[in-house]
């Protein structure tokens, strides 16, 4: 069968299963975008920014554990994509980006639209490529696609010049596997290894298991409750481990580090044994270094050997895929009994449970208690299986501690990059990754501005995203750090914004503002109920904080707590 | 004390921008790098020293997240052979700085290479303190150009760096057979 190159990168992406891409045209990936028209098994979603794209492509990767696919221009296009791999970097998402490049004998002369893109890729992507040959085009799509969905996950680029689009060949495609002498992602522990890991779990009295973002991506939720049940070890969870553990789990804690719950960070702080499960000791997560569980040996098991004492010194690192390491370890474990720390952890969390804000009584339309109900109201009481999308902020927060998920992969979030604009666009990615789930993009007013240009890209596919606008009328986070640090001196937080009800309209999109807690129920029910896309501005407190916080590069365990209300007692 | 370690890598465009922009990125302290090929067309190998304040593992376990990179060896402890090559051209007009740079010459085992009326390239391998020593002595007879290549270095006898058995970069617990940690 004689292919053009163009044609070639779609054949190449169909034997992948791609069933949808997100991008927009240009010059140098014209002939891809023409040969699209013979290729109608995989749909395109034509955005309104290469941003939105890759945003996109990542939430469609992370709501459905398959590789997201973005494709853009050379030049502006391809740099448009930036923000959107370090971001899927940052939380080793697999994405691969196709890019157009000008022809190869153009290359390095400045030609128009040309930017050196492998290059300003490189530190953002995990790997990537520009391909010169056409007789290497299809084997290099195809391990694009191995390397961004095997190992630790990331972004892969191909850039492709425009002449190799063209070029027309007698088209084989590779059937053999990919043979990389260089890269063997691990996977077990050795015998030592899991002899070491037993000693130390069975010498332990004050166990706490770090349960990250790796569980997700290697699928070891049943084991990690296995493991948790079995040595009756309690769960605590980084913000992108959210929903790897049900959170009714009655093991299950809650979020850890600067805005986590304090009794988690108390438990870690007195803990006497540590296990890291597919989770790397963010700043966020440990707050400083040098006083951070002190009392605590650490097990570290990760897939990557360069995050085992990169931050916090392994008692014993195993570098191997979780499930693998756990389904080693959990035949070799006998049951555990640790009452006595289990109380005293029950005792912690008594007093977060007065303080919340939840239990707490208020005539102000707070956007924690408008998220809260958001997650009730779409069925999370009753262990529903809707996903929600956030944004970067205060509201993020917010979404991390009062949407209680059952389901893992219903939580996706910007975690390591803290991409404002991501929510929306990635919302838009989920639901096309998983088209029978309710998705819910819960965003700020200030993100939501960064990417709402794909309120566009909603409306022409008549997306049903449901877009809850969180809208305080500041960049809530960090008006909160300069209440809280720069003497309230509010420079440049304040947003005034437009008539977001108003804008969707203007694209046709259904809206309605929300302006009480009374009406919340409401509303979202109404929101339920259209068959398309909707956008709720809810109008909530301006001057709000998210509590318990640890102050950057404070102790973990020197939280600023909300204060307790009134009538109740210190304890 | 210094680090070395050696790297081999796949013999693809773009792997030394790969290796030096992670070092640059990771805020690695390197002293020299260099880079050759080998007998095999589809494998380069790097010689890499650090400084003392740089972690060998840390950089061992970051070069094998690079696709392209096949095997890291940590060779700072083992019997080895370092050789760094020199090239210096001196100015020697006068006959008697001509006989006193052909002493130094001979002291160090070095070459005179080329010779014009004026001048004279002196070449030698050695270790880098054995140059650095020689470059001291050229010094007062008046140095022109120096080329250095770098240290390169092998492992004694028997213990060979060939690609085939991957080493773990886990806790810098090298040679357990394991499959490497490249992500
Ligand atoms: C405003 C803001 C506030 C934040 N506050 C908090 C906070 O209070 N608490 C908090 O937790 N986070 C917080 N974060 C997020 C934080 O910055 C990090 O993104 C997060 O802690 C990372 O979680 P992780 O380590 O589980 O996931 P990742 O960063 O995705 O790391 C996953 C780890 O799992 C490993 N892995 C991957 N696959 C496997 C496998 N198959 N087997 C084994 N290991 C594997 C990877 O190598 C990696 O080391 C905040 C972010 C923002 C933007
Ligand atoms: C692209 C980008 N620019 C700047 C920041 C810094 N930043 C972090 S949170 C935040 C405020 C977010 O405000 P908003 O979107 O309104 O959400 P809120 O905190 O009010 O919920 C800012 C500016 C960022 N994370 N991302």
């Amino acid at each position: 069968m004689k292919l053009k190159g163009s044609e070639i990168i779609l054949e190449c992406l169909m034997r992948e299963g791609v069933d949808v891409m997100f991008g927009i045209t240009g010059g140098a990936i014209l002939p891809t975008f023409d040969a699209m028209t013979r290729y109608p098994q995989i749909k395109h979603i034509h955005t309104r920014h290469e941003q939105g794209a890759a945003h996109m492509a990542d939430g469609y990767a992370r709501a459905t554990g398959k590789v997201g696919v973005a494709v853009a221009t050379s030049g502006p296009g391809a740099t448009n994509l930036v923000t959107g791999l370090a971001t899927a970097m940052m939380d080793s998402s697999p994405v691969v980006a196709i890019t157009g490049q000008v022809g190869t004998a153009t290359i390095g002369s400045d030609a128009f639209q040309e930017t050196d893109v492998t290059g300003v890729t490189l530190p953002v992507t995990k790997h990537n490529y520009l391909v010169y040959d056409i007789d290497e085009l299809a084997y290099t799509i195809k391990e694009a696609f191995h390397i961004a969905r095997t190992g630790r996950p990331g972004p892969v680029l191909v850039d492709v010049p425009k002449d190799v689009q063209n070029t027309e060949i007698e088209f084989v495609y590779p059937e053999e596997g990919i043979t990389l002498p260089g890269y063997q992602p691990a996977t077990t522990a050795t015998c030592g290894e899991i002899e070491m890991a037993l000693r130390l779990i069975r010498k332990a009295q004050r166990p706490v298991i770090l349960a990250g973002h790796g569980i997700l991506m290697a699928g070891a939720m049943r084991e990690v409750v296995e493991f948790a049940e079995r040595t009756q070890t309690p769960i605590t969870w980084t913000l992108l481990g959210k929903g790897a553990v049900p959170e009714s789990h009655y093991l299950n804690l809650g979020m850890m580090g600067m805005h986590g719950e304090a009794y988690c960070n108390t438990a870690i702080q007195s803990a006497d044994l540590l296990l890291a499960f597919g989770m790397r000791f963010d700043d966020r997560v440990t707050g400083n270094l040098a006083t951070y569980a002190p009392e605590a040996k650490k097990i570290h098991i990760d897939i990557d050997a360069s995050e085992i004492h990169k931050n916090v010194h392994a008692d014993l690192g195993i570098v191997g895929d979780l499930k693998m390491v756990l389904n080693q370890l959990l035949p070799e474990l006998e049951p555990m009994q640790h009452a006595d720390w289990m109380e005293q952890i029950d005792e912690w969390r008594d007093d977060t449970t007065k303080r919340d804000i939840i239990n707490q009584k208020t005539s102000r339309f707070v956007a924690a208690q408008a998220i809260y109900d958001i997650w009730r109201f779409t069925g999370g009481e009753d262990g529903g299986e809707t996903i929600f999308v956030s944004d970067v902020g205060q509201h993020q927060m917010w979404v991390a501690q009062y949407c209680r998920l059952e389901k893992p992969h219903t939580h996706i979030t910007s975690g390591g990059l803290g991409t404002m604009g991501f929510g929306m666009p990635a919302a838009i990615g989920a639901k096309l990754g998983r088209p029978d789930a309710e998705i819910w993009a819960v965003v700020g007013d200030g993100g939501f501005q960064m990417t709402m240009a794909e309120l566009g890209t909603l409306a022409q596919y008549n997306v049903p995203v449901k877009v809850a606008i969180i809208n305080n009328h500041f960049l809530g986070m960090v008006r909160q750090w300069q209440e809280l640090f720069y003497d309230s001196r509010f420079q440049a937080t304040p947003l005034v914004n437009p008539d977001f009800v108003k804008i969707a309209e203007a694209y046709n999109i259904t809206a309605r503002r929300v302006e009480q807690r009374s009406a919340v129920n409401d509303a979202i029910q109404w929101a339920r109920a259209v068959d398309g896309p909707v956008v709720l501005d809810f109008d909530v407190e301006e001057h709000d904080i998210v509590y318990p916080m640890v102050p950057s590069g404070a102790d973990l365990h020197d939280m600023i707590r909300r204060p307790m209300p009134e009538g109740r007692k210190q304890s | 004390m210094k680090h070395t370690l050696v790297a081999l890598v796949e013999n693809k465009p773009g792997v030394l921008n790969r290796v030096a922009s992670l070092f640059r990125r990771r805020n690695f302290n390197i002293d020299s790098l260099t880079v050759g090929r080998t007998h095999r067309d589809d494998v380069s190998r790097m010689t890499i020293v650090m400084d003392e304040n740089t972690s060998p593992a840390k950089v061992e376990q970051n070069l094998y997240k690079l696709v392209n990179v096949i095997q890291v060896d940590n060779v700072t402890m083992k019997p080895s052979v370092a050789r760094d090559l020199a090239l210096i051209k001196v100015r020697v007009e006068a006959a008697e700085t001509r006989s006193q740079v052909l002493q130094v010459c001979e002291i160090f085992r070095a070459r005179i290479v080329d010779a014009s009326p004026t001048t004279a390239i002196v070449e030698v391998t050695g270790a880098e303190d054995k140059i650095a020593s020689l470059i001291e002595l050229l010094r007062p007879v008046g140095i022109l150009e120096t080329v250095r290549t770098g240290v390169v270095t092998m492992a004694r006898g028997e213990d060979v760096l060939d690609g085939n058995g991957y080493k773990s970069p886990g806790n810098g617990s090298s040679s357990n057979g394991k499959h490497n940690g490249a992500l």
